[in-house]
C-alpha cells in the first residue's frame, strides 16, 4: 500500500470534516436571519448584532470573561511553564509522582467534581465568591494543559543548547531566558492561548465557584439557552467563533513564516 | 543538573503548592463534608471542624461524622445508582461510536499527502477552539422538531411534515452531542499514532502477498493501539461525568451523574449529598484516570 489517498480516505476525510462543520456554519448562517424564529429563514439582516450591542447584561458578562481569561491565560502559563520544566528537567525527587498526577489528573477530571471541590476549599476558607474565585479556579484546571503543551516541546529540543551555555558559566536562570524561552516561546504562546480559550469557553467550573455580581458570558448564554434558542444568542456566538478563527488563523500563519524562516537559516548554514 | 539555587526549587515548589492548595485540598474538603450532616447554617453542613474551639471539641467534631450520606446515595430506593450506571453506559457507548467515526478521519488524515496534513490537522482543532457551549447550542437548532434536520427530510419527502423526528430531549441526542464536541480529543491522539507508522511495514507485508484489509488487522491496528487507548480515554472519562450535554440535549428520562450532582447541589442545596456524589464517581473514574495518567507521562516526558 502507497502512500496517498484512496476513495475510501477522501470520503471519510471529506463526511468527517462536513460533521464537524456544518452545524457551526448553519448557526452562523441563522444568526443573519430576519426572523425572530431561529429555523424559518425571512431574509438577511443585521438586525440581531444591532440588538446585541443594546443588551447590556450580555456586554457585561463578556467584559468579565475576558478580564478573567487574560488574567488566568498569563498566570496558568507561568505556572504551567514551571510545572513542565520540573517534569522534564528535574529527573526524580520526592513526591514527583504525586505531583505529576495532580498535573495530569485535571486533563481528564470531570467539571462538576472540580467545581464542586473547589467551592467547597472557599466556603472553608471563608473567601468571598466572584471574579477572584473563578480566576483562580480556572488557572488551577488550565495550568495542567499549558504545561502537557509545553513539555511536549522541551521533550523534543536539544539539550546540548542549555548544557553548552551552563558550562560556559551562564546561571540556571540567564540560560531559561537566553537559550530555553526563546526556544520554546511558540509552545508557551498555544499554551496560553489554550488557557484563553479554556476560560473563555467554561461554565460548569465558573457556575460553581462564582457569586453574586460575577456573571461570565458563558453563564449568561446558558441561562438564555434554556429558556429557548434565540438569533441573538447565534449573533453573539458568531462573533466569538470569529474572533477564535482570526486569532487561530494568524497564529498558524506565524508558526508557520517562523518555520520557514528556521529552515531557510539551516539550509544557508549547511550550504556555507 | 547538579546546579543548586533557591530558584530551581521556586520553580518546583510554586506550582507543587499551588496544586496541593487547589486541587488535592478541595479533595479531602469534599470527602470531609460527604462524611457530615445537612444543616441550616452558613456553611450548610456540620460539624464544622474549628481548631479556634480547642482540642476536645475538635475531637468531638469527628465523632458526629457519618457514613449517612453514602447509604442515602447508594439505596436502591433512590436514583443514583442507576444515574451512575446510565453514566458510564451513555459514556461507554459514546465512546466506542467516537472510535468508529474518528478512526477512518485520522487514518485518512495520516495517509493525506505531508503538504496538506497541517492544515487538515488545524481543521480538526479550530472547532475545538470556538465554544463548548455554541457547538452543543448549534445542535439544538438541528435536532429540534420544527428543526432543519425534520425541515430537510420533510422536503426531501423521507418523512410527513406530522410526524417530525423526535431526536431532541432523548438520549440519541446526547449521543450525538457527545460525539460531536470530544471528536477532536479522539481525531487527535489516533493520527499522532498512526502517523508515526512506519509505511515500509505495509510495503513488506503487500509484498508477501498479505491483503490489504488483514495487513490492516495485523499492523496497522495493533501499532495503533497507544492513540486508540489515549483516544478513548481521553473522551471516556470527562463524558461520565458530562453536565451540559445531558443538560441541553437530553430529555427528562437521561440520567447522568454529573446533571445528578448538579442538580442536589443547586436545587436541592444538599452539599453532603453532593459531596457524597462527587467522591463515588471519583472512586468510579480512579482506576481510568491513573491509567491515563500513566499513559501520558509515557508519552509526554518521554520516559
Amino acid at each position: 500500500m502507497r502512500k496517498g489517498l484512496s476513495w475510501f480516505n477522501t470520503t471519510s476525510i471529506a463526511l468527517g470534516f462536513a460533521f464537524l462543520y456544518i452545524p457551526i456554519i448553519l448557526l452562523v448562517i441563522y444568526s443573519f436571519n430576519a426572523s425572530r424564529l431561529v429555523t424559518v429563514w425571512a431574509g438577511f439582516s443585521f438586525h440581531w448584532y444591532v440588538q446585541l450591542f443594546h443588551n447590556q447584561q450580555l456586554l457585561d458578562a463578556a467584559w468579565v470573561t475576558l478580564r478573567v481569561a487574560f488574567l488566568t491565560a498569563t498566570i496558568a502559563t507561568v505556572l504551567g511553564t514551571m510545572a513542565a520544566i520540573t517534569l522534564t528537567r528535574y529527573g526524580r525527587f520526592i513526591g514527583r509522582t504525586l505531583f505529576s498526577g495532580m498535573v495530569y489528573a485535571p486533563l481528564v477530571m470531570p467539571e462538576v467534581i472540580t467545581g464542586l471541590s473547589l467551592l467547597l476549599l472557599f466556603v472553608a476558607i471563608g473567601l468571598d465568591r466572584g471574579f477572584w474565585t473563578i480566576t483562580l479556579a480556572h488557572i488551577t484546571f488550565t495550568m495542567c494543559f499549558v504545561s502537557v503543551v509545553v513539555q511536549s516541546r522541551l521533550v523534543t529540543f536539544d539539550r546540548s543548547l542549555e548544557e553548552a551555555a551552563l558550562d560556559l558559566g551562564c546561571t540556571p536562570f540567564r540560560t531559561f531566558f537566553v537559550i530555553t524561552l526563546p526556544i520554546i516561546l511558540p509552545a508557551v504562546v498555544s499554551g496560553w492561548m489554550l488557557a484563553f480559550t479554556l476560560s473563555l469557553d467554561d461554565l460548569v467550573i465558573a457556575s460553581f465557584t462564582t457569586g453574586p455580581g460575577a456573571t461570565t458570558l458563558p453563564m449568561r448564554i446558558y441561562s438564555q439557552v434554556r429558556l429557548g434558542v434565540t438569533p441573538e444568542i447565534n449573533a453573539a456566538c458568531t462573533i466569538l467563533i470569529a474572533i477564535v478563527t482570526v486569532v487561530v488563523i494568524i497564529a498558524s500563519i506565524m508558526t508557520k513564516r517562523q518555520e520557514m524562516e528556521r529552515q531557510k537559516a539551516e539550509r544557508l548554514a549547511a550550504a556555507g | 543538573m547538579a546546579v543548586k539555587s533557591s530558584g530551581r526549587w521556586l520553580v518546583l515548589a510554586v506550582p507543587y503548592l499551588w496544586l496541593l492548595a487547589l486541587f488535592l485540598v478541595p479533595f479531602l474538603i469534599v470527602f470531609k463534608i460527604s462524611l457530615s450532616t445537612d444543616a441550616i447554617a452558613q456553611p450548610p453542613y456540620e460539624p464544622v471542624f474549628d481548631l479556634a474551639a480547642g482540642w476536645e471539641a475538635f475531637k468531638e467534631s469527628f465523632s458526629a461524622l457519618s457514613f449517612d450520606n453514602y447509604s442515602y446515595v447508594l439505596s436502591w430506593d433512590n436514583e443514583f445508582i442507576e444515574a451512575y450506571g446510565s453514566s458510564l453506559w451513555i459514556a461507554g457507548v459514546s465512546t466506542i461510536l467516537l472510535l468508529i467515526v474518528g478512526y477512518p478521519i485520522a487514518y485518512g488524515m495520516a495517509r493525506a499527502p505531508k503538504s496538506i496534513r497541517p492544515t487538515l490537522l488545524m481543521l480538526v482543532i479550530l472547532p475545538f477552539w470556538t465554544s463548548f457551549l455554541i457547538r452543543v447550542y448549534a445542535w439544538i437548532g438541528i435536532l429540534s422538531p420544527e428543526g432543519l434536520l425534520n425541515q430537510l427530510l420533510i422536503a426531501l419527502g423521507i418523512i410527513s411534515p406530522d410526524q417530525p423526528l423526535q431526536i431532541l430531549a432523548t438520549n440519541t441526542a446526547v449521543y450525538i452531542g457527545i460525539v460531536y464536541s470530544y471528536l477532536p480529543f479522539m481525531i487527535l491522539p489516533l493520527y499522532s499514532a498512526l502517523e508515526k507508522m512506519d509505511d515500509t511495514l505495509l510495503e513488506a507485508a503487500a509484498d508477501l502477498g498479505c491483503p490489504p484489509f488483514a495487513a490492516f488487522w495485523k499492523i496497522t491496528w495493533p501499532l495503533s493501539l497507544p492513540g486508540v487507548f489515549a483516544g478513548c480515554l481521553l473522551c471516556f472519562i470527562p463524558a461520565v461525568g458530562e453536565f451540559v450535554i445531558p443538560d441541553l440535549l437530553g430529555g427528562s428520562d437521561t440520567l447522568m451523574i454529573g446533571k445528578v450532582l448538579w442538580t442536589e447541589f443547586s436545587v436541592n442545596r444538599s452539599w453532603t449529598v453532593s459531596s457524597a456524589v462527587a467522591v463515588l464517581l471519583l472512586m468510579v473514574l480512579v482506576i481510568p484516570i491513573v491509567f491515563y495518567q500513566n499513559l501520558q507521562a509515557r508519552e509526554v516526558e518521554g520516559r
